[in-house]
């Protein structure tokens, strides 16, 4: 058939447009149909830089606001603590602003009883006229020290004035007691610093880090963990002491799976072989120390033999890790811990832990511990209390705690027991911190709340204190409210404010508010002469000279750096009654307890039993964030660390649910085990802050293992009067 | 590698890495990856018997391939290699049939709950705005480092040449472009 | 001796870990029913090629239409296991060269007028005029081009309907056989696994249907060639996966003692294709008439080979491997 032009056209025609068709299969259309990247548009409009509070180290975030809400919380990168990078749970903030448990409305107890959560929404006003009253009450009928002040964060500084005003010293945090307060003991008694927080530590400068139960990378002090970095990056090496292959111990040169309890003996080894191998820093010992020669024969017979027999740990090891450890003087540092309250004898660790700091010539040189500096602010002036308070009944009737320098938490709820103490408790204010799980021996918390007439609880969520309250005051979080304005103490001084990215959600208000509010109907406003926190803090930031707009816009202030270490030029000098580092502590001495520190064999677990053993978990802050749903994302739950080859004897293998029973025979709930090598078989483990019993935190409650229900007993340091909790053993039974 | 080809890589240091998930939750917040999806994790691998252990832990993430499957298998030409060898999947040509899902050597991806198939894109978005990605920019111990490994001046094209490093699964022939320092 | 490993991994995304299940019975269904649709169009198709003046039975002349329908059912499965279902369209927005994917997609789109003209060229007078008589005033004229279209271009329809079929009932089997991240998928003997089944399966589908005695006779032997086939193929493909590395040996384990032996083995192997071998052999030998069972067990076993491997490629994750 023969192709006519029409033919032609038509099938040419057709051919081009199959053709431009046909491109169009294997491009992008000429750009028409662009592979375009996706933004997931999560930069805020505004960027608000405050300080977080997921834990208590307050570093510096910037909080992205889009149309109202924080969508993300990044670092601040002009904040010596963040330095612009976070931790898991600082970025975890938004789950917390936006937690669907969080406290709405003030709540008030009229009916039923003490933790049958019979709770009755109300207003302010009638909230605080409650609370004001029954304040008022007490103070008339008991005085105003029966009123106690249990608080941890940085907002409670302003329920701190209202005790002031009001006429009580009693006020305690369980961070003393229950945590680090014997470590600032034992440095304060040695150098006559405490350690503090942040921890004084120049990491990123050592050659040898020597943790002994840190477990540092676990514990996610941003800061630390970033200096801890840095010097692995710069080939530090690591000693860990650990019962358990911590993260840590996976970066560490040696890990020492030391025997629980015995960390003394170790100590005393190593400085056995430093002082009598001659490898300590004699200079600084002759220049800054004194005691020496009683240390050297307190030292005598603490031989690697001697501490193998103790520790478990091989006399080689010993030998050899305290060359390593001495070698790299003075840029050698042993961490003084951060939760040192273990055995009951922790002053006299943690003093082991300062003297042979000292001998490393640590204290006060690169790589060791810098000497803080800070950045001071004026103080909105005051007026002077009327009263001076009677001090804290925090120790049991004729016992006395000659070096706690802080109010121990569990004694002012011990004294809350009718006659424990020298006076009773009436009232208690608990600002957000969780007693039922932070105080040991949860059952005698319970039971000392019963003989209240006034429990107020502030908090941002309903943890179990909450339940048991008579009022609840919802505050509002750190993303809500202006803060205080203070110093931090760091190798530079600093200052750094909190203010609100977003307003406070629901009913929820600052605790500035809550605590002036108070004031004022206790006839205290004279304490808060200010209207409004935000505009407290301008006007001392304006002045102390500095420019508030700046400050407002990047979060932080920062002075000209100063020296911290004797290689900046500084000079040392020792706050201790000698003036100087004291090797032997006269004052320790004097208060009958021994001026250096002895090993005190701890307690065998009976047979089938395992010593408990807690920590800490990366993405939480123990209790405070395990209703967090994001951050529950990459952690929901514990489990139960046991020895593989104990695990196989037991017939038990990971996954399997198991409870804890222990020597009192408390029970736990049932979580699932980890069989694993990473732990000593005669200890088990497992990560804090689980076993929620509120019903309110939806997420929690009902969620994992709560250790702190298996403390039932603790050993009391003589010195401080802190609660060592490692002193539970357990069974473990198939659930 | 001729210095003109821009080729992002990451390099994840594993003597550094603590395993925080910090990088997990950042990525998170940035890229509103939803409720229980994650586009990078952690994984550790503790070997022996006690007490003689020793641990590595690395944060993990689509690894970018060079030869990736996952593209040659999409249908649609939905996942595609973008700029620096990027790989990415455009939303609005996915048709979720999960074919790069099964492609994937590594299995680093997952269908989001809107439909279409998600992963790490080494945020893209940030880094054409000279920003890091989120978990570079995020984790606290320096075990991110990301970069143009054609550009010799680069920091990852510097712990490219001068550490051991090696990456998952070589023998899955994909040509993965994140590094683990050892 | 290695040691002792303990790993974790915080990932848990859902169909994902700890093991791959994105693709469900919607798969297994279009497998199933593409595979029989693909059976039918190459074995008629080539039935006609090879005897083109048989007379034909009208079964055998209206299955390209079932197998369309069939077709059409399994790409509503297969529209259904699409998360992002409404963007469909992009499959045919592009041609993707190194995707199996992409070649299926067009080899089904193109398949529909390639069957539609098969069927329509193998209607009887008939049949064709009760069609015209069904078709709507406005179709009329275009219906009897595509008929005229079937009749003078047959030979090329048939040739295309063999073609495609064939590559319908082989890319399937290449799409899973070419990802080696799933290592009880990975042989390039796959492809021509299903090829075969699906023809088996084809061939059942047809031997259930009222044909005459030739056709009957022809499908019997074709089925059981392609079963005899298939049989050698799996024999092939387990052997040669447990002679090569790591990988293959995993993916061979998971029939030769792991999990999916027992399914594998009694329903896929025995049920599906020893048992149907041994009654056709029986029933040539004794000339019994023919008894639907054969073809029923036939169809089982392909519905089991499919859902089988599809469960055992997901379960073995390459990066399982240690």
């Amino acid at each position: 058939m023969a192709t006519t032009r029409r033919d032609f056209i038509r099938i040419g025609g057709a051919s081009l447009g199959a053709a431009a068709f046909g491109s169009g299969l294997f491009t992008n259309w000429w750009g028409l149909d662009p592979d375009r990247v996706h933004d997931p548009a999560t930069d805020g409009d505004r960027v608000v830089p405050t300080f977080c509070e997921l834990c208590f180290w307050k570093c510096g975030v910037l909080a992205h606001v889009k149309n109202g809400r924080v969508t993300k919380i990044v670092g601040n990168p002009e904040h010596p603590l963040s330095r612009g990078r976070l931790c898991p749970r600082g970025t975890g903030g938004t789950g917390l602003l936006y937690d669907p448990d969080r406290l709405k409305k003030p709540l008030l107890r009229r009916r039923g009883k003490r933790g049958e959560q019979t709770f009755e929404e109300v207003s302010w006003d009638a909230a605080l006229d409650f609370t004001a009253g029954k304040l008022e009450e007490i103070r008339r009928k008991y005085g105003p020290e029966a009123v106690a002040l249990f608080s941890h964060g940085y907002g409670g500084s302003f329920f701190k004035t209202l005790m002031t005003a009001y006429g009580s010293n009693n006020i305690a945090a369980p961070s003393y007691a229950q945590c680090r307060g014997a470590r600032e003991v034992g440095f304060q008694l040695t150098f006559g610093s405490p350690v503090g927080s942040p921890e004084n530590l120049d990491l990123s400068n050592s050659r040898v880090i020597t943790l002994i139960g840190s477990h540092l990378g676990e514990n996610m002090h941003n800061t630390q963990v970033q200096d801890f970095a840095l010097a692995l990056s710069r080939g530090a090496q690591v000693v860990v002491v650990d019962p358990r292959f911590s993260t840590a111990a996976g970066k560490a040169r040696y890990w020492l799976p030391i025997k629980p309890g015995t960390d003394i003996a170790l100590l005393l080894a190593w400085m056995h072989v430093i002082v009598e191998e001659g490898l300590y820093d004699r200079d600084y010992i002759e220049k800054y120390a004194t005691g020496f020669g009683e240390l050297k024969a307190h030292l005598a017979d603490k031989t690697p033999e001697w501490a193998f027999t103790e520790t478990t740990i091989a006399p080689e090891t010993i030998v050899e890790t305290a060359r390593l450890i001495a070698g790299a003087r003075p840029a050698s540092l042993v961490h003084p811990g951060r939760h040192v309250a273990w055995y009951g004898d922790d002053t006299q660790r943690t003093r082991a832990i300062a003297i042979l700091n000292a001998l490393l010539g640590s204290w006060g040189r690169r790589g060791g511990f810098f000497i803080p500096v800070s950045m001071n602010v004026p103080k909105v002036p005051t007026p002077v209390p009327a009263h001076k308070p009677r001090p804290a009944p925090d120790a049991p009737k004729g016992t006395v705690y000659p070096f706690a320098d802080e109010v121990l938490a569990h004694g002012l709820c011990d004294a809350t027991i009718p006659g424990t103490g020298a006076y009773d408790f009436k009232g208690w204010i608990v600002y957000g911190t969780n007693l039922i799980q932070a105080l040991p021996e949860p059952a005698k918390t319970v039971r000392a709340i019963q003989n209240l007439d006034l429990l107020v609880a502030i908090d941002v969520l309903p943890a179990e204190i909450v339940g048991y309250a008579d009022v609840v005051l919802p505050e509002c979080t750190y993303l809500e409210r202006w803060d205080d304005v203070g110093p931090t103490p760091w190798r530079e001084p600093f200052l750094a404010i909190r203010q609100p990215a977003v307003p406070p959600l629901y009913e929820s208000k600052p605790g500035w508010w809550i605590a002036r509010e108070l004031a004022k109907r206790l006839g205290h406003a004279d304490f808060f002469p200010w209207d409004d926190a935000g505009q407290m803090v301008e006007a001392r930031l304006a002045k102390a000279g500095h420019d508030v707009a700046r400050i407002k816009a990047s979060g932080i202030v920062r002075g000209k750096p100063v020296p911290v270490t004797t290689e900046d030029g500084l000079e040392l000098s020792f706050k201790t009654p000698s003036g100087k580092i004291e090797l032997s502590s006269a004052q320790m001495a004097a208060a009958g307890l021994p001026p250096l520190p002895p090993y005190t064999r701890p307690e065998e677990p009976a047979s089938g039993q395992f010593r408990l053993l807690y920590g800490r978990t990366p993405a939480h802050t123990f209790g405070r964030t395990t209703n967090n749903r994001f951050l529950s994302q990459v952690t929901s739950g514990n489990e139960v660390w046991v020895n593989a080859r104990v695990a196989m004897e037991k017939g038990l293998s990971s996954g399997e649910k198991v409870v804890l029973v222990n020597q009192d025979g408390v029970r736990s709930e049932p979580v699932p085990l980890k069989a694993t090598q990473r732990i000593r078989p005669d200890c088990v483990f497992v990560v804090h802050g689980y076993g929620h019993t509120s019903p309110r935190l939806q997420f929690a409650k009902g969620r994992g293992l709560d250790d702190a229900k298996l403390m039932t007993r603790t050993k009391v340091d003589p010195a401080m009067g802190g609660t060592g909790m490692n002193v539970n053993f357990v069974t473990v039974e198939k659930a | 590698m001729s210095a003109a080809a821009k080729r992002y890589v990451m390099t994840v240091d594993t003597r550094l890495c603590v395993g925080c998930k910090a990088c997990v939750l950042a990525c998170k917040a940035e890229n509103a990856v939803p409720d229980g999806f994650c586009r990078d994790w952690i994984v550790e691998d503790v070997r022996g018997e006690f007490p003689r252990l020793s641990a590595e832990i690395r944060s993990e993430r689509c690894n970018h391939c060079t030869a990736a499957p996952c593209v040659k298998n999409c249908p649609t030409g939905a996942s595609h290699v973008n700029e620096g060898g990027v790989v990415l999947v455009t939303h609005n040509k996915c048709s979720g049939c999960k074919a790069c899902i099964a492609a994937c050597p590594y299995d680093a991806r997952f269908v989001h709950p809107a439909g279409y198939v998600d992963k790490c894109t080494f945020c893209l978005h940030r880094v054409r705005k000279g920003l890091q990605p989120a978990c570079v920019s995020v984790c606290p111990t320096g075990t991110l480092v990301f970069g143009d490994a054609g550009d010799p001046s680069s920091e990852v094209r510097q712990k490219l040449d001068t550490r051991r490093s090696k990456v998952n699964h070589p023998e899955s022939g994909a040509g993965p472009n994140v590094y683990f320092l050892t | 001796m290695t040691p002792l490993l303990e790993t974790t991994t915080t990932r848990a995304n859902p169909q994902i870990d700890p093991s791959l299940h994105t693709w469900g019975w919607e798969i297994v269904i279009y497998l199933f029913l593409g595979g029989i649709a693909a059976g039918i169009l190459v074995l008629t198709a080539f039935l006609e090629l090879t005897r083109p003046d048989k007379p034909r039975s009208r079964a055998m002349r209206w299955m390209p239409l079932v197998a369309l329908a069939l077709l059409s059912v399994g790409m509503l499965a297969l529209w259904l296991d699409l998360a992002h279902r409404f963007w469909a369209w992009r499959f045919y927005a592009t041609w993707k060269v190194t995707s199996p994917m992409s070649w299926g997609a067009w080899i089904l789109v193109l398949l529909y007028p390639t069957g539609l003209l098969l069927w329509l060229g193998s209607l009887e007078d008939g049949e064709r005029s009760w069609l015209r008589g069904k078709s709507p005033a406005a179709g009329k004229s275009l219906l009897e081009w595509l008929i005229r279209l079937s009749d003078r271009r047959r030979g090329t329809i048939l040739k295309l309907g063999l073609v495609l079929g064939i590559g319908l009932g082989i890319y399937t089997g290449m799409l899973l056989g070419t990802m080696p991240s799933r290592l009880a998928w990975n042989s390039a003997l796959m492809g021509p696994l299903f090829l075969a089944s699906g023809i088996s399966t084809g061939a059942a589908l047809l031997l259930l249907q009222k044909l005459d005695r030739g056709e009957r006779e022809i499908l019997v032997r074709w089925d059981a060639l392609a079963m005899t086939v298939e049989l050698f193929l799996i024999a092939l493909m387990l052997t040669g996966w447990a002679t090569s590395g790591a990988a293959g040996r995993f993916a061979a384990h998971g029939f030769l003692g792991g999990p999916y032996t027992a399914v594998f083995w009694s329903l896929v192997v025995i049920l599906g294709l020893l048992v149907p071998l041994a009654i056709d052999a029986i029933e040539a030998r004794r000339h019994l008439a023919f008894v639907a069972i054969g073809p029923v067990l036939i169809l089982c076993g392909g519905l089991a080979l499919r859902w089988v491997l599809l469960a055992a490629g997901q379960a073995s994750a390459f990066r399982l491997l240690p």
